[in-house]
C-alpha cells in the first residue's frame, strides 16, 4: 500500500547571530511564522527561558485563532558537559555568557506534522533547502 | 523601566504580606500531573473545602483558581498561604485528543479553546507567585521541554521552587528519573490520591516559605 507522504515539509536552520539582533517579540514572530509555513525550525543556540514562555503564550493564542494549527513541538539538544574537565566547562560557561548559548540546538516544529511523523516516519519527504 | 518598577512593587508587597505570614504559592506543571488533586488535598486538610474539580481528561482546570487564607500548621508553627492552582502548561492542544477520550466534538472544541486561554493565564500569573510547587507525574518522562521551561522561568524570576513527584502509589512511578533530571532541587514524592507522604510535603512547603 502506498504511503501518503507529507509533502513540502522543509527544515529551516537559523544561526544564533540572526536572532541575536531581534527583540523577543520579533524572535517569536519569526519562529512562529516559519512553523506556520510547515517548516521545522532548527536554531543554532537556545532561547532564554522567558522567550520559551513567550513562544508558548503566542503559540496558544495562534491555536485559538488559526484553523488547523494545533501548536508546536519544542526540544533543546545540549552537549553533555558533565564528563568534561573544569577548564572546558569554565571555557564553555564564559563563551555562553559572552555570546549566548550557541552550543545547543533548538528544534521547533508544527505539532500536527510531528504527530504524523511519530505515527509513521516513512511519511516524511524532506525538501532540504 | 516598567519591569524594574513592577519588581520593586512586587518586593514591597511581598515584604508586607510576608510580615503578615501570607504567602502566595502556585501549583504549576504539565496537564494531568495532579496539581488540582494536591491543591484539593491541602485545602481540604486545612479549610475543609476543595479548590476545584479533577478529571482524567487533560485540561480540566482551564482558569486559575485560588483559595485565600489557608492556615497550614506544622510542628507547632503556622503559616498562611494563598493557594493558587493553575491550568496545565502545554505547547500543543488538539481537540481530537479530547474526542478520543470520549468527549463530543462540540465539547472537545470548546475545551480546547478554553485550554489555550488557560495556558496563557498560567504563564501570565507566574511572576505574581512568591513560591511555586512544580507538580510532575512520576509515571511520565520528566525530560520534557515544558518542565524545563517552567523551571527555567522560575529560576530567572528568582522564585523559590519545590518539585513534587505525584502518583507515587502507581507501579510505573519512577522517583529516581525525576531526581536525576533535576538534581539541584528539593523533590518530594507524594500521592495526592492516596494522601501519601504529606508530612514530608508540608515540611518542604515550610522550607521554601523561608526562602520567600
Amino acid at each position: 500500500m502506498a504511503v501518503k507522504k507529507i509533502r513540502g515539509l522543509s527544515l529551516q536552520v537559523i544561526p544564533f547571530a540572526e536572532l541575536r539582533v531581534l527583540s523577543i517579540s520579533e524572535r517569536v514572530k519569526k519562529i512562529l511564522g516559519l512553523v506556520l509555513g510547515n517548516k521545522i525550525v532548527i536554531i543554532h543556540g537556545r532561547l532564554r527561558a522567558e522567550e520559551e514562555a513567550r513562544l508558548i503564550e503566542d503559540t496558544m493564542a495562534m491555536v485559538d485563532h488559526i484553523k488547523g494549527f494545533k501548536g508546536i513541538e519544542l526540544a533543546v539538544i545540549e552537549p553533555n558537559m558533565k564528563d568534561e574537565s573544569i577548564f572546558i566547562r569554565m571555557k564553555h560557561g564564559i563563551a555562553k555568557s559572552l555570546v549566548g548559548d550557541s552550543s545547543a540546538l533548538t528544534v521547533i516544529g508544527p505539532a500536527s506534522i510531528i504527530k504524523e511523523i511519530k505515527k509513521d516516519p516513512k511519511k516524511i519527504e524532506l525538501l532540504l533547502k | 523601566m516598567i519591569r524594574i518598577l513592577k519588581n520593586f512593587a512586587r518586593r514591597m508587597l511581598n515584604a508586607i504580606f510576608k510580615r503578615r505570614g501570607h504567602i502566595k504559592i502556585g501549583f504549576y506543571g504539565p496537564p494531568n500531573a495532579g496539581k488540582t488533586s494536591i491543591a484539593n488535598k491541602i485545602c481540604k486538610d486545612w479549610t475543609g473545602e476543595e479548590i476545584g474539580v479533577v478529571s482524567k481528561v487533560p485540561h480540566e482546570t482551564r482558569h486559575v483558581q485560588f483559595k485565600e487564607k489557608v492556615d497550614i500548621k506544622y510542628k507547632g508553627k503556622s503559616l498562611t498561604f494563598k493557594i493558587v492552582d493553575t491550568p496545565g502548561i502545554a505547547t500543543k492542544i488538539d481537540y481530537e485528543d479530547f474526542v478520543e477520550l470520549g468527549l463530543k466534538k462540540k465539547d472537545a472544541k470548546k475545551r480546547a479553546k478554553e485550554a489555550t486561554q488557560g495556558v496563557i493565564e498560567s504563564i501570565q500569573w507566574l511572576e505574581d507567585m512568591d513560591a511555586v510547587v512544580v507538580v510532575l507525574d512520576s509515571t511520565e518522562n520528566p525530560y520534557t521541554q515544558v518542565n524545563i521551561t517552567i523551571i527555567g522561568n522560575l529560576v530567572a524570576r528568582k522564585i523559590p521552587i519545590l518539585i513534587v513527584a505525584n502518583k507515587t502509589d502507581l507501579k510505573k512511578s519512577d522517583m529516581k528519573a525525576i531526581e536525576t533530571a533535576f538534581p539541584e532541587y528539593d523533590i518530594v514524592g507524594i500521592s495526592a490520591k492516596e494522601g501519601l507522604n504529606f508530612d514530608e510535603f508540608y515540611e518542604a512547603i515550610f522550607k521554601i516559605a523561608k526562602k520567600v
